[in-house]
C-alpha cells in the first residue's frame, strides 16, 4: 500500500505543463555507481549439499543429540511424581459420597480422606499440585472475564469493574447491584477444595507441613496484584463490594491469619487467576520444604484429607493431587529427552545409510560438486 | 521510414475503433504535420476565440465564460478536502476495506476477539502512512504548480498599449502574448506573427515528448497583417476551432476575417504549451486553449499499469486463502456448537445461555477476526515494495548502462519485473532495434545505372572498426550538436529574455543535446562520392559551362559581370589578381584551361558526347535525382548563420548571397577545397593551382574532400599565403576549368565576406560554423548528406523557399516550395511540388517505398518509350541487389507538371486544406491525385549497421528457449540478410518462404509447409498440438519461416491463423517482412492469446508502439527515432544487447525472488494461522488465542515483514555470471510457469 501511489511520471519530473525542468540533472552523468551493493555483488553464501557436507553434519547432529536426549531422559526419570485422583466418580472412591452430594450452596464442607502409599522417599523440596481436567480455562470469554486494574488495587475499578467481567460484574448480575470484588468468571470459579496431607506411621497421624506462600510468581504477587488501599484493614477496603457468586467467603477472608496473603494477594487466588493454556492442567498448591536430616516425604503410608467443595461433574472433569519433586529441567517431562534421542538416532541412522550409499555408488573422484 | 507506415496504420486503427481508445498520440513534426486522414469526427461543439483586448470586448466576455484560465492545479487535494478525499481514495482498495471490515466486526460485542482498539492499529498505521505520503506528494505538486503559475510572460495590455509582464496564471484565452527565443510557451497559442520574414517559428517539444529536434510552425496563412508586427487592437478576426482535446498532432479550425473570408487553421499554426521557442527572435500569438485545456495538460496521464501474470496467479491464491479461511472458521463454528452441547452448565462458562447454534455463529465471525492473518493483505504492499527494490537494482546495473549515450535503463512500468523472467516469445523490430539506425548513404542507382560507391563502402567498413576501438564517440557527437544551442544563446544575450528559465536551461542544454533525436555524427555526413558519378556530374558542368557563350553569359549574369568583379577587386584590394580574374574570365581561356588542366582529352570528349540527347537526359536525371534528395524532405537546417537570418534576411539577391557566406562562414574557402578534393580524385591534383592549395591550408576542412586528398594538395604546393586574397572570379574559373568543380558558384563573394567583419560571423566562433541538419527520420538525413556530397547542398529552409546549391547552375538557388505532401500511411511516400530552379517548370518530386513508387511510375507522363522501361527494369534489378545486401531502399521519382493541371489541382488542394471536416481524407485523396504518372529517377541504398553484440544476444536468447520473431517493414531480402547477420538464421537452417497472393493459396501454402516441416524434421512420436516441445530446433538445423506482409494478412485471418500458428510453432524463428505496424501488433496479439504464452516486444520507433503496447512486456529502445516507443514501453533500454542481461539475469532473479517471496509469505501466514487453528481444538473452539493479541495483529505488519522483503530484493538464486553463461537456465523458469 505504501508504494501503490508511486508515480513513474513524477519521478522523471512532471512531464507536461512543466516549464524548464527538462534539463534538470542532465549535467550529471547517469552512470550508476559501481558499488558492491548497487551492482548486487554483496558477499553471499549458498550451501550446496554434497556428501562431503551432509554426512558429517548428520553424524555430528546424531552424536550431539543422543547424549543430550539420554541426559534429559534420565533426569526426567529421576524425578519422583505421585498422582492421586480424588474426583470420586467410582463408587469405590472415598470421595464418592462427597461428589454425589455436592452443591455450591452447602455451607458445611464434605470431607473425605484418601489414603495412599509412597513406595520411595521424596528428597528435596516436594511440590504439591492440584490438577483439573476438562476444565477449559482457555475459553476465550472465560480468559477475558477479569479486570486487571481492579486486581491491581485500583479503587475506581473496585467500585465499577470493567465490562469484561459481565455477567460477574455486579451481584445479581444487575447494574444496580454491588460490584463484585474480584469480578469476572475466573475469580468466580476459584478452586476451593482444601487439601491436607498426613503421614501415617506407626499408627500416628502426623500432619505434613505445607507452605502456602511462595507458590505464585513474584511479579504477580508484588506487581500485578495489590489490595485496594494497602493491606491494612481489608474489610474496610472492600466495603461496598460483594463477594463472587460462587464464593463462600468474601475476598478479604481468604486467609484471615496472614495479612500478606489475604485479599487479592492471596497466593492461591493468584495462582488460579493465571489461566492455564490447556483444558487439562495442574496448578501449584503447596510446597513441602525439605528437611535437613530426613527425606522430605519418607516412604510409607499417607492420607490426603480433602474438604470436597469443587464440583467437576458438570463438565466431566477430574480432580487430582500431584506430589512431585523437581530437577534443573523442571517437572517430570520425558518427552524432551525422547525427542532428542529420536532425532539424534534418525540422523545417525541416515548418516550411516548415506555413507554406505555414497561409498558404494559414488564412482566419481571428487564428490565436491554436486550441482544443486 | 517505417514510422510513416505506422502512422498510416494508426489512422486505420482509429477509423476502425472510432477513436474510442485513448492512445499516445504521435507528436507532430514537419513530417506528421499534415496528420493522418480521417481521424476523428469533430464533436459537434466548437470553440470560438476572439481577441480579449480587441474590439469585441462584450462578445468576448460572453463566450469566454466557460473557458478555463491558464492557472493549473495538478494537486489532488486542498486543505479542506484532504481527509475525506484521501480516505475515500484509500478505501477504494480492497485490502483497506477488508481491514475496515475486520475492525468493524471487532466492535460487535458478541463477536469481539480482541480489545476493540487493537484491531484498528494496523489499519490506522497504514492509513496514516499513506496519507502522509500522499500529502507530501501533493505538497510538492502544489509548490511546483505555484512556480509554474507564477512564471512571467509578456501579455498585451490594452491600457498601456504594450506587452507587459504577467504571471502565467493570469493569461486568458484570447490574450495576445509575445515570446522570445528560448521562452517556454505558457498555453496553446495560435501563431500570428513571427519575426522571421517567412512567418516561421521553431519549437522544441522536449518537454512534451522528449524529442529535441526542432519543429517548424508557421504563421496562419493569408493573414492580412503579415510582415509588420501585429497590432492586437485591430485584430478583428474570429477563430473557430475544436474543443480542447488531447491529440497533440491535430488542430483544426478556421479563422474568419472581418471580411468573412475564412482561412483554415491546422496543427502547423499552433504552439503547444510547455514547448520552447527556438531560433526565432519574437513570436506573437493568440491564446486558444489555456491551463488544463491545453493539449499538453490533456495528455498528462498517469503511469501505465500492467498486471503481471504472477499477480493474477497470486489473486487466485489469495482466493484460495479466503476459502481456507472460511472452511477453518466453519470448522470452528461447528466445533464450538458441538462442544457447547456436551456441557450443561460448566463452571467456566459464562452464564448467559445461548443456543449452541447461535454461539457457533458468533464464533464463526470471531474466528474470521482471529485468523485474519491468513489473508495476506500486506503481501500486496510487500510485493510493491519488493518490486521497487528490484527496479532500483535493475536501474543501477552498470551492465545496462551505455557509456556512449549516457543512458541506462528506464523502468517505466513498476510492476512487471518478474514477467521478464518468463518470456517465451520475443518480437523484435529490425531497424533501430537490431541495427544502429544510423542511416548512412551507401550507394544509388540513377537512370538505370548503378553507382556502387565502393570507396564509400570501404570507408564504412573502416569506420566500423574505428568505432569498436574508440569509446569516446560521444564526444564528437556532442561537439557536433552543440552549435545550435550556441547560436541560440548568442541571440538571447542580445535580447534580454524574460523567460524564467532560459538562462539555466541553456547551460544544461549542451549536455542534453547528444541524446536528442538527430544524429549528427561525422559518419552520416561524410559520403565519398562515386568517381563515375562525379565524372558525369562534372561533365554536366563542363557542358553547361564550357558552352562558351552560354557559360560566360551565365557567369557574368551571376556575378553581375563588371560590377561584381569590381566589387571583388575593391574588396580584395589586389589589382593583379583582378587582372588575372578577368583574363581567366574569358570563356575561351577557361575552356582551354579546362582541357589542359584535366589532362584528359577524353573527359572533354565524353562531355561533348554526353551532350547528346540521351546523355543529356541521363544528366538531367542525375541533377533531378540529387535535387530531389535535397529538396524532398522535412529536414530542418540550422547553423550558426541562423541568427543572421533573423536579423537581416532580405529578399535581395546580393544580401542573401552574402548571407550564404555568413552561413558558410570561413568555410566558404573550404568549399573551394571541396573542389580541390574532387580534383584530386579525378586525377588532376598535380595541376591544382597554388592558390587553391593556399586556400586549403587556411581553412578547416569539412567539405566532401577527404583529408588525404587535401594533404596531398598541400604538400605538392608549398604556397604563398597571399593567394588567399586571390579573387574568387579567378578561383572559380580555375575550378570550373579544371574539373568543373561543383559548388564554385557561391564562391565569388566568399572572400569578401571574410574580409568584412560587419557580417555576422567573423569572430572566432564562426570557425565552428557548420550546417546542421535535423530530421525526424535518419533516412532523410542520410539522403540530404548524400546530396551534399554531390554538391547539391540544402543550405537553408525558410517557409516556402529552400536555398539549394546545385552543381550545374552556379550559386545559391532559391527553390520555391509550392507544396509539401507529407508522408503518410496509405501512400508510403512523400512529395514536394517545386518550381525547378533551372528549367523553371513545375516539378513534383516523390520519394517513397520502392514498391509504391515502382507501381506509380509504370506509365510516366513523359513519353520515354522503351528506354524508360529498360531503366525501370534495371533499377528494379539494382533494388533487388541492394535488398540482398541488407540495404534499405528508397525510390525517387518526379513528375513534370503542366501549369494548368497544377492550378486545377491546387484548387482542390486548397479546398481540402481549408475544410474542417474530413480534412484528412480530402488531403489524402488530393495527394493521390497528384502523385500519378511518375517518372522514375533512381533509387538509393542506405546501410544500417547491426548493433554490437546482437548475434550473441540473439543466440543466447534462443538458447534460453525464447523464440525470436523479427517483424520488419523492410523487404524480404533485406530481412533475410539481416537475420543471417544476426545469427537468427543459422547456416543449417531451412528457410520456408511464404509469399502468396490469395487466401486460398495461402491456406494451401501453409498446409504444404506444415506437412513439410512435420515430414522431414521429426520422428513419429512427436505431438502435433498441445504442449510445447522443448526445442526441436536445437537439433539439426531448424526451420525459419519467412512471411511477407501480404501473406501475413491472409494468415492472420480467423480461418487460417490456426495453421499459421501451428507452423510458426514448429519453426525456430519467424521473419515477417513488409509488415505494417497493425500487423505487428496483430501477430503479437495472436501469439499471446492463442498460445497463452508470455510475449515480449521490443522496438524503437513509433511504428512499434502498438506492438509494444499489446505485448506482455514492451521494451523500447531509446534511439534515433524519437521517444514514442520509449513513452509507451514498460522498460526502455539503449542497446539491444542489454536485453540479454535484462532477461537472463534480472528477469530470472526477479521472477525467482518474487515467486519465492510470495511462497515465503504464504508459508509464514499459513504456519501461524495453523497454530491458531489447532489451538481451537483444545480451547473449545472458542476463538481464543495463545499469544498476545498485539503479536497477532502486528504479525504481518511488523514482526515478520522484513525477512520476505529482504529475500525478495536481495536473494540471488544463481550467480549472475552463471546465468549469463548458461542461458538454458532461463528456460527452466517458464516450464514451471504460472497459468
Amino acid at each position: 500500500m505504501m508504494a501503490s501511489g508511486y508515480n513513474a511520471k513524477e519521478e522523471d519530473g512532471h512531464h507536461s505543463g512543466a516549464p524548464g525542468n527538462g534539463g534538470a540533472g542532465a549535467v550529471k552523468s547517469k552512470k550508476p555507481d559501481n558499488t558492491a551493493f548497487k551492482q548486487q555483488r554483496l558477499p553471499a553464501w549458498q550451501p550446496i549439499l554434497t556428501a562431503g557436507t551432509v554426512l558429517p553434519a548428520f553424524f555430528v547432529i546424531g552424536l550431539i543429540f543422543i547424549p543430550i536426549g539420554i541426559g534429559l531422559f534420565v533426569t526426567s526419570n529421576n524425578i519422583k511424581e505421585f498422582e492421586i485422583d480424588y474426583t470420586g466418580i467410582e463408587a469405590s472412591s472415598p470421595c464418592y459420597n462427597c461428589a454425589q452430594n455436592y452443591s455450591w450452596n452447602s455451607t458445611s464442607s464434605c470431607t473425605c480422606k484418601v489414603p495412599f502409599t509412597l513406595e520411595q522417599p521424596f528428597e528435596s523440596n516436594v511440590f504439591m499440585y492440584y490438577g483439573l481436567s476438562n476444565f477449559y480455562q482457555n475459553h476465550r470469554r472465560y480468559v477475558k472475564s477479569r479486570d486487571d486494574s481492579q486486581l491491581n488495587g485500583d479503587l475506581t475499578s473496585l467500585k465499577s469493574p470493567s465490562k469484561e467481567c459481565d455477567p460477574y460484574r455486579t451481584s445479581d448480575g444487575l447494574p444496580i447491584g454491588l460490584p463484585i470484588a474480584p469480578c469476572g468468571a475466573i475469580a468466580n470459579s476459584l478452586f476451593n477444595d482444601t487439601l491436607e496431607l498426613y503421614h501415617l506411621s506407626n499408627g500416628t497421624r502426623t500432619a505434613v507441613v505445607l507452605m502456602k506462600k511462595g507458590i505464585a510468581w513474584w511479579t504477580d504477587k508484588h506487581v500485578k496484584f495489590r489490595n485496594p488501599g494497602g493491606n491494612d484493614n481489608l474489610t474496610l477496603a472492600f466495603q461496598g463490594t460483594s463477594k463472587p457468586v460462587n464464593w463462600r467467603t468474601p475476598v478479604f477472608e481468604l486467609d484471615p491469619n496472614d495479612p500478606d496473603n489475604n485479599g487479592f494477594i492471596n497466593e492461591d487466588f493468584i495462582v488460579w487467576m493465571r489461566t492455564a493454556a490447556l483444558p487439562t492442567f495442574r496448578k501449584l498448591y503447596r510446597i513441602i520444604q525439605k528437611k535437613v536430616d530426613a527425606p522430605t516425604l519418607a516412604s510409607g503410608k499417607y492420607e490426603l484429607e480433602v474438604s470436597y467443595n469443587y464440583p467437576v461433574r458438570s463438565f466431566d472433569g477430574r480432580k487430582r493431587v500431584i506430589l512431585s519433586t523437581i530437577s534443573w529441567m523442571g517437572g517430570k517431562n520425558p518427552f524432551l529427552g525422547i525427542a532428542y534421542i529420536t532425532v539424534g538416532s534418525v540422523c545417525f541412522f541416515l548418516a550411516v545409510v548415506l555413507l554406505i550409499i555414497h561409498h558404494k555408488y559414488d564412482n566419481r573422484c571428487s564428490s565436491a560438486d554436486i550441482p544443486n | 521510414m517505417e514510422r510513416l507506415h505506422w502512422l498510416g496504420q494508426r489512422c486505420q486503427q482509429m477509423v476502425d475503433q472510432g477513436g474510442a481508445r485513448g492512445w499516445y498520440s504521435a507528436p507532430d513534426g514537419p513530417l506528421g504535420a499534415g496528420g493522418c486522414p480521417a481521424t476523428c469526427r469533430l464533436s459537434g461543439k466548437r470553440r470560438t476565440v476572439i481577441a480579449r483586448r480587441g474590439p469585441y470586448q462584450a462578445e468576448y466576455r460572453a463566450i469566454s465564460r466557460e473557458y478555463q484560465g491558464n492557472a493549473i492545479r495538478t494537486t489532488k487535494y486542498s486543505l479542506l478536502t484532504f481527509i475525506p478525499i484521501n480516505l475515500f481514495q484509500q478505501f477504494r482498495r480492497v485490502a483497506n476495506l477488508y481491514f475496515l471490515f475486520l475492525v468493524l466486526l471487532n466492535w460487535v460485542p458478541a463477536v469481539e476477539a480482541f480489545q476493540k482498539e487493537i484491531t484498528m492499529v494496523p489499519l490506522l498505521v497504514v492509513l496514516i502512512a499513506i496519507a502522509f505520503k500522499d500529502a507530501l506528494e501533493d505538497y510538492r505538486r502544489y509548490l511546483f504548480d505555484k512556480t509554474v503559475n507564477h512564471s512571467l510572460v509578456r501579455v498585451y495590455c490594452s491600457k498601456q498599449k504594450a506587452y507587459i509582464d504577467q504571471h502565467w496564471q493570469d493569461v486568458r484565452v484570447g490574450d495576445f502574448i509575445r515570446l522570445s527565443c528560448n521562452e517556454i510557451i505558457p498555453a496553446d497559442v495560435l501563431l500570428l506573427y513571427s519575426s522571421d520574414p517567412r512567418g516561421i517559428c521553431y519549437i522544441e517539444t522536449a518537454n512534451l515528448d522528449g524529442e529535441t529536434n526542432l519543429k517548424q510552425r508557421r504563421v496562419v496563412s493569408d493573414l492580412p497583417l503579415q510582415g509588420s508586427e501585429l497590432t492586437p487592437e485591430s485584430f478583428y478576426c474570429r477563430i473557430e476551432c475544436e474543443n480542447p482535446n488531447n491529440d497533440l498532432g491535430r488542430f483544426r479550425g478556421y479563422m474568419e476575417h472581418s471580411s468573412k473570408v475564412r482561412v483554415g487553421l491546422h496543427n502547423d499554426n499552433l504552439l503547444l504549451r510547455s514547448c520552447t521557442v527556438r531560433n526565432t527572435q519574437t513570436v506573437v500569438g493568440l491564446v486558444v486553449y489555456a491551463g488544463h485545456e491545453t493539449k499538453a495538460m490533456k495528455n498528462n496521464s498517469g503511469p501505465r499499469y500492467k498486471q503481471s501474470r504472477l499477480e493474477k496467479r497470486l489473486n487466485r491464491d489469495v482466493l484460495w486463502c479466503v476459502i481456507l479461511l472460511f472452511s477453518m472458521c466453519l470448522t470452528a463454528a461447528i466445533g464450538h456448537g458441538l462442544w457447547l452441547q456436551r456441557w450443561t452448565d460448566p463452571i467456566y462458562s459464562i452464564a448467559e445461555q445461548v443456543s449452541p447454534t447461535l454461539a457457533g455463529f458468533y464464533v464463526f465471525w470471531t474466528m474470521i477476526i482471529v485468523l485474519q492473518v491468513l489473508i495476506p493483505i500486506s503481501l500486496y504492499v510487500s510485493i510493491e515494495i519488493v518490486k521497487l527494490g528490484q527496479i532500483y537494482f535493475i536501474q543501477n546495473d552498470l551492465a545496462l548502462y551505455s557509456e556512449q549515450l549516457d543512458s541506462g535503463i528506464q523502468c517505466r512500468a513498476l510492476n512487471i519485473t518478474e514477467d521478464l523472467g518468463q518470456i517465451q516469445y520475443l518480437f523484435s523490430d529490425k531497424t533501430g532495434t537490431l541495427t544502429e539506425n544510423k542511416m548512412v548513404f551507401q550507394c544509388c542507382t540513377i537512370h538505370g545505372v548503378q553507382y556502387p560507391h565502393t570507396q564509400n563502402a570501404r570507408r564504412l567498413a573502416l569506420y566500423e572498426e574505428d568505432v569498436a576501438g574508440v569509446p569516446g564517440r560521444s564526444l564528437t557527437l556532442r561537439s557536433g550538436c552543440s552549435v545550435r544551442s550556441l547560436s541560440c544563446r548568442s541571440m538571447s544575450c542580445g535580447h534580454s529574455s524574460t523567460s524564467l528559465h532560459s538562462l539555466t536551461r541553456e547551460e544544461e542544454e549542451e549536455e542534453e543535446e547528444p541524446q536528442g533525436g538527430a544524429p549528427c555524427s561525422r559518419m552520416a555526413k561524410e559520403v565519398i562520392p562515386d568517381p563515375e558519378l562525379l565524372k558525369k556530374m562534372s561533365c554536366l558542368q563542363a557542358t553547361s559551362l564550357c558552352g562558351a557563350e552560354a557559360c560566360c553569359l551565365q557567369a557574368t549574369s551571376l556575378c553581375g559581370a563588371e560590377a561584381s568583379c569590381l566589387q571583388a577587386t575593391s574588396l580584395c584590394g589586389a589589382e593583379a589578381s583582378c587582372v588575372q580574374a578577368t583574363s581567366l574570365c574569358g570563356a575561351e581561356a577557361s575552356c582551354v584551361q579546362a582541357t589542359s588542366l584535366c589532362g584528359a582529352e577524353a573527359s572533354c570528349l565524353q562531355a561533348t558526347s554526353l551532350c547528346g540527347a540521351e546523355a543529356s537526359l541521363e544528366l538531367n536525371s542525375i541533377v533531378d535525382f540529387f535535387l530531389a534528395l535535397a529538396v524532398c524532405n522535412s529536414v530542418v537546417v540550422s547553423s550558426s548563420g541562423r541568427a543572421c537570418h533573423t536579423h537581416a534576411d532580405l529578399p535581395h539577391n546580393l544580401t542573401s548571397r552574402l548571407l550564404a557566406q555568413g552561413e558558410a562562414g570561413p568555410r566558404g574557402v573550404s568549399g573551394a577545397l571541396g573542389a580541390a578534393g574532387v580534383q584530386g580524385e579525378v586525377g588532376s591534383s598535380t595541376t591544382a593551382t597554388p592558390s587553391q592549395a593556399g586556400a586549403s591550408r587556411e581553412s578547416t576542412q569539412l567539405g566532401p574532400g577527404t583529408d588525404l586528398v587535401r594533404s596531398n594538395v598541400a604538400l605538392e604546393n608549398p604556397r604563398d599565403p597571399t593567394a588567399v586574397v586571390l579573387t574568387d572570379m579567378g578561383n572559380r574559373e580555375e575550378g570550373v576549368g579544371a574539373v568543373g568543380a561543383p559548388n564554385v558558384g557561391t564562391e565569388p563573394l566568399r572572400v569578401s565576406s571574410l574580409e568584412d567583419p560587419a557580417f555576422c560571423h567573423s569572430g572566432p566562433t564562426a570557425a565552428n560554423e557548420q550546417l546542421i541538419y535535423e530530421a525526424e527520420s535518419p533516412d532523410e538525413l542520410a539522403l540530404v548528406h548524400a546530396a551534399r556530397a554531390y554538391n547539391c547542398t540544402l543550405r537553408g529552409r525558410s517557409g516556402d523557399e529552400l536555398a539549394v546549391e546545385l552543381p550545374g547552375a552556379a550559386g545559391r538557388l532559391h527553390v520555391r516550395l509550392l507544396h509539401v505532401l507529407p508522408f503518410d500511411c496509405t501512400r508510403r511516400r512523400m512529395s514536394v511540388v517545386v518550381r525547378h530552379p533551372l528549367t523553371g517548370r513545375l516539378v513534383l518530386y516523390t520519394k517513397g517505398a520502392d514498391s509504391v513508387i515502382m507501381e506509380l511510375s509504370e506509365h510516366p507522363d513523359v513519353p520515354a518509350g522503351e528506354g524508360y522501361v529498360k531503366i525501370r527494369e534495371q533499377t528494379q534489378n539494382h533494388l533487388d541487389v541492394y535488398a540482398r545486401d541488407g540495404l534499405r531502399t528508397l525510390c525517387i521519382a518526379q513528375r513534370v507538371l503542366e501549369e494548368d493541371d497544377y492550378r486545377a489541382w491546387q484548387k482542390g488542394q486548397l479546398l481540402a486544406e481549408t475544410s474542417i471536416e474530413n480534412r484528412e481524407e480530402l488531403l489524402l485523396e488530393s495527394a493521390q491525385r497528384l502523385e500519378t504518372n511518375l517518372t522514375l529517377l533512381g533509387a538509393t541504398g542506405i546501410v544500417d549497421r547491426l548493433q554490437e553484440e546482437v548475434p550473441e544476444t540473439i543466440e543466447a536468447l534462443q538458447r534460453a528457449g525464447i523464440k525470436v520473431w523479427v517483424l520488419t517493414g523492410d523487404k524480404q531480402e533485406t530481412a533475410v540478410n539481416i537475420a543471417c547477420a544476426c545469427k537468427l538464421l543459422g547456416p543449417d537452417d531451412q528457410i520456408l518462404n511464404a509469399n502468396c497472393g490469395s487466401k486460398d493459396a495461402c491456406d494451401a501454402l501453409l498446409q504444404d509447409l506444415l506437412s513439410e516441416v512435420r515430414g522431414t524434421g521429426e520422428g513419429p512420436g512427436r505431438p502435433t498440438l498441445g504442449e510445447d516441445k522443448a526445442l526441436p530446433a536445437a537439433a539439426v538445423g531448424g526451420f525459419v519461416l519467412v512471411i511477407d506482409g501480404r501473406t501475413l494478412e491472409w494468415a492472420l485471418q480467423d480461418e487460417l491463423k490456426g495453421g499459421f500458428l501451428e507452423l510458426s510453432r514448429q519453426c525456430k524463428a519467424v521473419l515477417c517482412c513488409r509488415s505494417t505496424p497493425l500487423q505487428k501488433s496483430q501477430v503479437v496479439q495472436l501469439v499471446r492469446s492463442q498460445l497463452s504464452v508470455m510475449t515480449l516486444a521490443i522496438g524503437d520507433g513509433a511504428n512499434d508502439v502498438s506492438m509494444i503496447q499489446v505485448a506482455d512486456v514492451g521494451i523500447g529502445i531509446s534511439g534515433q527515432e524519437g521517444m514514442q516507443a520509449v513513452m509507451s514501453s514498460d522498460f526502455a533500454i539503449s542497446r539491444f544487447k542489454h536485453l540479454r542481461k535484462l532477461l537472463l539475469v534480472h528477469g530470472h532473479w526477479c521472477y525467482s525472488r518474487l515467486a519465492n517471496m510470495i511462497l515465503y509469505f504464504f508459508y509464514k501466514n499459513v504456519m501461524y494461522v495453523n497454530l491458531l487453528f489447532w489451538y481451537q481444538f483444545i480451547s473449545g473452539f472458542s476463538g481464543s488465542v495463545m499469544t498476545n493479541s498485539w503479536i497477532l495483529i502486528l504479525f504481518n505488519l511488523l514482526f515478520t515483514s522484513v525477512p520476505p522483503l529482504v529475500y525478495g530484493v536481495l536473494d540471488r538464486h544463481t550467480p549472475a555470471d552463471t546465468l549469463m553463461e548458461r542461458p538454458e537456465l532461463y528456460s527452466s523458469r517458464p516450464s514451471s510457469k504460472v497459468k
